[in-house]
Formats: structure tokens, sequence, C-alpha cells
């Protein structure tokens, strides 16, 4: 009995102590009990049943189409046929090249990527640092614009453009899809800037730091995690969009990356080795920021759901 | 000093023009010209005719809901229980199986993941459905269910329902249902992360304690797993239902809405009527009816959330 109390108390010891000095608490080796095994058999089915379509895909996109037609699966007789990408990339066979779309997607996307940035950055910090009586009601009214639907702007915007010559044009894509993220990126970087220590910028303002300086030398350096937050999500977002380029860019030789997709699609055939091979090409980049900026990316989607 | 000050023809200029508001001002105009005015322009156009210019009060809203090609409440059909209902109801159908389904497996998973070896990798599996473009997603479904190339044909002969194979996606009676199902894969794995976030802010004290008073998973996870995520469950449904009242892209690359407008959806047919039909008067009423039900249940949601 007082052998398990000075055990307890030790145990108790080294839990708090990790949380000061961080010390890797001694690990229990997991027991093995049937429950444990079926936790992992589930959870590797599961992981199987996501995997398969992307398995399909990448298998359908290497082989010729005569292959898959009736089955990526049977693997007899395989042959390996790269020529689906190169026909997506180049666009041959449906006379949509999917570089080009890329390379015109890359031109809305990166500059709607850090535009939305510096504008959201302004506006958090000026919600975050300065007191103002209708606060709580500009709060309020950005959560509901997140929630607006791409649909309740388009006529009015897709009019706007018309007469301004900013159909078929980047800049006006750019442009709305920088406002469509300012709601959720002021309010995500309102939440990081509230919780940052006002003290430096008090000591820097002593000095006397400009407002824009202060910004500018200590605010957005010390800001740079939730930026990469903010660049990881905005990227697949603009990039992914469809509904916006589907109006505004009519002009298929203008046309960005997923609205070639559908036009790989016959209207009573579908060629799915090609199909897949300009689907791997598409989604390869807005998974490959994901891998990359994964923590970063999943901070900035679940930010509102931690803090409750 | 003070006299100093007022004379100075800049003085009302300054006082108006703070930090703070010069901050907001870039926010503000992208806000305005981008959102707010398309907003009230939109709602604008939906009381007036689009041949006539006249106005004809809510007769936009009678047509669209009940008159159109593709009404969005077909009241006939709906009576007889038949095939196209129309898109707000598809839409509402949408919720009813995907809303349930999605919350329960995100949770599911999350708990169940949390445990696993190598659940960080099949994590990252489930949540590439949310990563890739919807517009891929919607290829992906395309492939699962086609009636030679399909993998989900192949499995239905493999457990001996050889007879039911088809193309899903293409029968007015499965349509919505084959890309109701197809949705679920893709948005499980926003559920998924953001409880496995919700998950790692319940102290572990308040496991320790139940396992010390020798409580069950079962009774554990009920008991505290489940109201510990009351606030996250609140954000998982508030941007799961947000996503599928919103859903455009999927249907507009598997089944345009068809066959016959089976599978239509609010966001699709606004589209469809605006873009297509040219009919801008009516795709604004529809865009009005849509964003009223998303702005209409976030603000339910928001307020509560900060009820206890």
């Amino acid at each position: 009995m007082k052998a398990q109390i000075t055990d307890f108390f030790k145990k108790v010891k080294t839990h708090l102590l990790s949380r000061f000095r961080k010390i890797k608490l001694p690990r229990e080796k997991p027991k093995i009990t049937p429950f444990t095994v079926l936790v992992h058999v589930v959870a590797w089915v599961i992981a199987t049943i996501w995997l398969i379509p992307f398995l399909g895909v990448f298998i359908a996109s290497i082989r010729p189409y005569s292959e898959v037609q009736f089955g990526w699966w049977n693997l007899q007789p395989f042959h390996l046929d790269l020529s689906n990408f190169a026909d997506a990339w180049a666009g041959q066979s449906s006379g949509y090249p999917l570089g080009n779309a890329m390379f015109n997607s890359l031109l809305v996307t990166i500059p709607a990527t850090f535009l939305p940035i510096i504008v959201s950055a302004l506006a958090a910090y000026s919600f975050a640092r300065f007191r103002s009586r209708t606060k709580d009601l500009l709060f309020f009214i950005l959560v509901l614009l997140q929630t607006i639907p791409q649909q309740a702007v388009i006529i009015p915007i897709y009019t706007l453009f018309n007469n301004l010559h900013l159909l078929n044009n980047y800049i006006g894509l750019i442009l709305l899809h920088t406002a469509f993220g300012l709601p959720w990126q002021v309010l995500f970087l309102r939440n990081f800037f509230a919780t940052l220590p006002i003290e430096i910028e008090e000591a820097a303002r002593v000095d006397g730091a400009s407002y824009f300086k202060i910004f500018r030398k200590i605010v957005l350096p010390i800001t740079l995690p939730a930026l990469a937050s903010l660049i990881a999500l905005q990227f697949v977002f603009v990039w992914n969009d469809f509904f916006f380029a589907l109006t505004i860019i009519t002009d298929p030789r203008l046309a960005l990356a997923p609205q070639v997709i559908p036009l790989l699609v016959g209207r009573y055939f579908a060629n799915y080795s090609l199909l897949t091979a300009g689907s791997i090409l598409v989604m390869i980049l807005p998974i490959a920021i994901y891998v990359a900026l994964q923590r970063y990316y999943v901070r900035g989607l679940t930010a509102g759901a931690v803090k409750g | 000093m003070m006299k100093n000050k007022n004379k100075n023809p800049f003085f009302f200029l300054r006082r108006f023009f703070t930090v703070s508001r010069l901050f907001l001002i870039p926010a503000f105009i992208f806000l305005m010209i981008f959102v707010f005015y398309p907003i009230v322009a939109t709602i604008y156009t939906s009381f007036f005719s689009n041949s006539t210019g006249n106005f004809v009060g809510l007769g936009n809203y009678d047509f669209v809901m009940f008159r159109g090609v593709y009404p969005l409440i077909n009241v006939p059909n709906l009576l007889q229980g038949t095939p196209p209902l129309g898109g707000l109801i598809n839409n509402f159908i949408w919720i009813a199986i995907h809303l349930p389904v999605v919350v329960l497996s995100g949770m599911f998973l999350a708990v169940l993941l949390r445990d696993v070896k190598g659940g960080t990798i099949i994590k990252s599996i489930v949540f590439l459905g949310v990563v890739i473009p919807l517009v891929v997603g919607g290829v992906l479904f395309r492939f699962i269910y086609d009636k030679d190339a399909g993998i989900a044909n192949a499995f239905l002969s493999l457990i001996g329902l050889g007879g039911l194979t088809r193309t899903w996606y293409a029968f007015a009676d499965t349509a919505l249902l084959s890309i109701i199902l197809g949705s679920i894969w893709i948005w499980t794995g926003f559920g998924m992360i953001v409880y496995s976030a919700g998950l790692q802010g319940i102290p572990v004290e308040l496991y320790e304690a139940a396992e010390i008073d020798g409580a069950s998973r079962w009774k554990t996870f009920w008991r505290i797993t489940v109201p510990m995520l009351r606030s996250t469950s609140i954000v998982v449904v508030t941007m799961t239902v947000l996503w599928e009242l919103k859903i455009f892209d999927i249907v507009y690359v598997v089944t345009r809405g068809g066959p016959g407008g089976t599978s239509d959806v609010l966001a699709y047919e606004m589209y469809n009527v605006a873009f297509f039909g040219g009919n801008y008067a009516a795709g604004s009423a529809i865009a009005v009816i849509l964003t009223l039900m998303t702005i209409g249940f976030a603000a339910y949601m928001v307020t509560r959330m900060s009820k206890p």
C-alpha cells in the first residue's frame, strides 16, 4: 500500500514537472487487447476506403484507355503509358491545353493569395489594437459575411465587370477573390493579434516609432506563422475555386485549371485515362501545399473551433 | 495650444482619419465594391421583371419557387413522391442525409484515430478530400460510378449484386443519392480534423479522473468527450450546412442538375437560370433565397454559440 502511494505521488510529480520542463513522460507500453486490435483494423480499413479512389485515379492515369475502360483493377495486361499526362497538358485530344490553364491559374492565385493578406492584416490590426464602439457590430457583420454565397454577388459583379471590361480579365477575378477572402482572414488575424503582448508595441511607441513602422517592424515578423496559415488556405481556396472562374472567364483560351477538367469530359463519353491524368495535374498543387504547410493549414481551418 | 490646433484646416480631417480607421479603409473599400454593393443590387434586381424592367414584387420568387422549368419546389411531384422534387427540396435532402453522417463519422474518426498508430497519416488521407478541388472530386465520382470503368459496380458484382450495375449518376432515381454519397466521402475529413483539434482542448485530467473512478470507455465517451465537444460541434454543423447549401461544383461536373432536374440544387439552378437562361431577375431571386438561408442559419448558430 505504501509503495503504491509513493508510486502515485511520483507519477503526479513527473506529470506536473512535465508541464514546466517539457520532460517526456515515461510512456507505459500500450497493452495489446482485442479492443486495440479492433480499433487498428477498423482505422486501416477506413484508410483503404479513402485511398481506393486515389489509387484508381493514379493507376488509370498511367495506363492506356483501352485497359482502363473495363476496370483499372484488372492488371492483365498492364502497359505503362504516360502519354495521358502529355495529352492533358498539351490538349491534343480535348483542344484545351491544361498546362496553359495551370499557368493562368497561377497568374490569378498568387496575387489573389497575397493581396488579401496585406489588406486583412491592416484591418485586423486595427480591430485588435484600437477601441471602437461599433466593433462588436462590425464583428458580427464579418462573421455573417463569411457565409455569403458566391451566387449572391455574381450577377451585379458580372454586369459591373462587363461595363469595366474586366470580364475575361484576371485583374477583376483577383480583386473579387481578395474581397471574398477578407472576412475570414480579418477574423483569424484579429484573434491572433489579440494574443500578442501589447507591451513591445507600447515601448516602440514611447521610443517614437510610427504606427505603420510598429506594424511593419514588430507585428508582421511575429505574425509569420499566422500568415503561413492564411497563405496555405487562401492559395488552395483560390486555386480550387470554380464558380467565379466559370462566370467571369468565358474565353476558353483564358480558362483556369479547374475549368478545363469538365471540358475533358465528352458529352457521352469520358476518356478516363485522360480525365484522371488531368485531375492529378490539377490537384497536385493543393495537395503539395497541404502536405508542406499541413500544420498551418489545419490551424487556420480549426482556429474558430478551438477558440469556441 | 488648443486654439492652435483648431485653426489647423486639416484638424477635422485628422480627427476623422485616425490611424485605426486608416488601417480599415482598404478592407472597407473592397467589401463595399465586391460584397455589399452586389448584394444590394441582387436584392433590387430580384424585384423587377427581367424583360420589361417593371416592378413585380415577389413575382420572380413565385416564378422560381413554383413555376419555372425546374421549380425549386415541385409541388405536384412532391405530392406523388417522384423526382425531380426541386432544387430547394434536393438541398434539404442533401442536408438530411449528409449532415448527420458527416458529423457523426467525423467525430467517430477523430476519437478512433486519436489512439491509433499511424493515425496522423490516416487523418491526412481522409482529409485529402477537402483539399482537392471539388471539380476533381466530381470527376472522381464519375469514375467510381461508371458502369464499366467504375469500382463501385465492380464491388457490387463481387458481392453478387451484378444485376444492379449501372452508371449511378445518370438515372433519375439514383442521381441525387449517388452524388450525396460521394460528397460524404469528400467532406468527412473536415469534421474529423476540426474534432481532432477540439479533442486536444479537453483536459487530460478529466479522462484520468474517469479512469480512476472506473468509468467504461462508452460512458467516458458520452459523459466527457461529447459534452466537451459542444462548441466544436456547433462549428462543424454550421460549416457543414453552409457547405451543403452552397454546393455547386460537384453538381456541375457530375450531373449538371440532371437527368431532368433530379439532382438540381439552389446554387446550380441559380447559375442555370441566370447564365444559361439569361433571366437575371429570376437568378437574383434564387440567389437571395440562398443567401437568406445561409445568413439566417449562421446567425442562428452564432447566437446559440454564445449561449451556455
